[in-house]
């Protein structure tokens, strides 16, 4: 496992580099730049749900957050966007941190609920601070540009999205693999055997739970500047359960399964387009298939056949 | 004269009613080992829970080299050389075995997360010095076969010495062993016997609780004896045996 903890970096370096230049046309650029924001957020995501066993049920907030802080600041303020993006990220983590300490007093039900809520304030915040937001009606996003080139349009988003995507994909693999990533891993298998060995467990919680927030944050920002215009929907709570979805589909701690995830979710309903009417049923019919016969997620089940049949 | 590496005195908790343990007081000489016995429901895991920091007690003292350490979280006590073992397994499944060993050395590694993420060189590398060591700590144990083994693929008598070689990993002063020898059969319980013999020798204090009895007489050099909460007495193999009041709350028999 150890040699090959790579190859799946590498088939995804190379997939992102080939990939522009068999797509198509933009539709299919502008779903891969989709599934590659959605992907980086449910790594973050996956930190905190699959690997340390915590649950959030309001990560679309912190999305929510970097994303209007992108719009918000440098329309009003005259903030330089990456600055705007920077200070996203800084709140973002910031009320994460804030929040975490009471909130990872709580467990199981509570602390979902607690999540819930969390996002859901986040999301009524940004639905009625219209004067700031836009309300209901969103906004829209200054163009960022850096040392007067202009970044807009898929091409430019696309590489900077594809670079994005390598580099978590490099440092998940990195992060899990080191005696953080051991005594995160270790609190969920066992928290009190994780304890009695020095993990103080709230810190460690606290620490995954800010860092999942500030790539959310962060991408939030990015999806912001890519799309051009932001809406509350961006923060809500079934976004926050999409994600949550991803997380599972894919495969709890899982670094590959958070890209497989986000990738077949973010394209699935575009495929099921031809059941008109009916693909929010079929999409649901998939899901539940696929907790009932791949309950571990899709890339922790096929590496386990993969492992058996060697 | 040599100060006693862990003092209780007067230790108690009470759960709502029922009072679990009550003042019980002793004291643990570097180097030895130190048997905890008693019926089932003596109080001996909510001793050893008080001890280690997962329970505070409701009254009562507890002094490792003379200083308090009642209340203090798990932790701490991990980072003043406490180490335990757990009656019903506490290992994590989701990880390999090694890794399981590995993390025992938590407090002694570069925990920091932005160096994690970015493969700080340094931290690899003792992390690769960590797995060589890890390995040799399993087979210490008797695990050198299963150094590439999930954990969830192990036997129950590999994984209560994998919980041993976590400990160890600690490289603790004290070592509390919550029945090493509980669901082992003979031969597994011989060998964990002459494990636990090992781990004393190599300088580390070992307190035990275990119920089989050729085990305890076998290895310890003190024992105390719970019954209902409270210390019934405290003495050397011999002398506990041919206690009057052992032999009543063993045997049921009023004295």
């Amino acid at each position: 496992m150890k040699n090959n903890q790579f190859l799946g970096l590498y088939i995804i370096m190379a997939v992102l580099l080939i990939l522009p230049f068999v797509l198509p046309n933009s539709f299919y650029v502008d779903l891969a730049i989709r599934m590659a924001i959605n992907a980086v957020i449910v790594l973050g995501l996956n930190l905190l749900i699959g690997f340390a066993g915590q649950i959030s049920l309001g990560h679309a907030g912190f999305l929510g957050i970097g994303a209007y802080a992108t719009a918000a600041l440098p329309t009003h303020f005259g903030w330089h966007p990456l600055l705007a993006m920077a200070a996203g990220a800084a709140a973002a983590g910031l009320l994460a941190a804030t929040v975490a300490r009471p909130i990872f007093k709580l467990k199981g039900h509570y602390l979902a609920m607690a999540t819930l809520g969390l996002g859901i304030i986040i999301n009524i915040v940004v639905r009625t601070e219209a004067r700031w937001t836009g309300g209901p009606d969103g906004m829209s996003v200054p163009p960022m540009s850096l040392a007067g080139f202009e970044i807009s349009g898929d091409k430019h988003w696309y590489w900077i999205v594809a670079i994005l995507l390598s580099v978590s994909v490099w440092a998940s693999l990195s992060l899990i693999d080191s005696p953080f990533g051991r005594a995160l891993r270790a609190l969920h298998g066992s928290e009190v055997a994780s304890k009695v060995v020095g993990v103080d467990v709230v810190r460690y919680k606290v620490a995954i739970f800010v860092l999942s927030a500030v790539f959310a944050s962060i991408m939030g920002s990015v999806t912001a500047h890519y799309v051009g215009f932001v809406t509350p929907n961006l923060a809500d709570f079934f976004h926050s359960i999409e994600l949550v979805t991803m997380v599972v589909i894919g495969g709890m701690a899982s670094v590959y399964g958070s890209v497989v995830g986000a990738v077949l979710l973010t394209a699935l309903p575009q495929a099921l387009t031809s059941f008109e009417g009916w693909e929010t049923v079929a999409f649901g019919t998939i899901l539940m298939l696929c907790m009932i016969f791949l309950p571990k997620g899709l890339v922790p089940t096929l590496a386990a056949k993969f492992d058996k049949g060697e | 004269m040599s100060m006693a590496l862990l003092e209780v005195k007067d230790l108690s908790i009470h759960f709502g009613g029922v009072k679990a343990v009550q003042n019980v007081s002793f004291t643990i000489d570097a180097g030895i080992v130190y048997a905890v016995i008693g019926p089932n429901g003596a109080g001996k895991t909510t001793l050893f829970n008080l001890i280690t920091g997962i329970y505070t007690p409701t009254t009562g003292t507890i002094l490792l080299d003379g200083e308090s350490i009642a209340g203090k979280s798990p932790d701490e006590l991990a980072r003043r050389g406490v180490a335990r073992t757990f009656q019903n397994l506490q290992i994590c499944m989701n990880m390999s075995a090694i890794e399981n060993v590995m993390v025992g050395a938590h407090l002694r590694l570069d925990r920091n997360l932005i160096k994690a993420a970015l493969r700080w060189p340094a931290l690899r590398q003792r992390d690769r010095e960590l797995h060589a060591e890890a390995a040799e700590l399993m087979q210490f144990v008797g695990l050198k076969n299963y150094v590439n083994a999930r954990a969830d693929s192990m036997p129950y008598g590999a994984l209560k010495r994998l919980e041993i070689a976590r400990a160890l990993a600690m490289k603790p002063r004290l070592i509390f062993l919550d029945e090493p020898a509980a669901g082992l059969n003979p031969k597994e319980t011989i060998e964990v016997d002459e494990l636990v013999r090992k781990v004393a020798d190599s300088g580390v204090t070992v307190v035990l609780v275990e119920h089989d009895m050729k085990m305890v007489m076998n290895l310890s050099d003190r024992i105390l004896v719970l019954d209902y909460g409270k210390k019934l007495t405290e003495g050397s193999g011999v002398e506990v045996r041919n206690n009057p009041d052992v032999i009543a709350a063993y045997l049921g028999a009023h004295a």
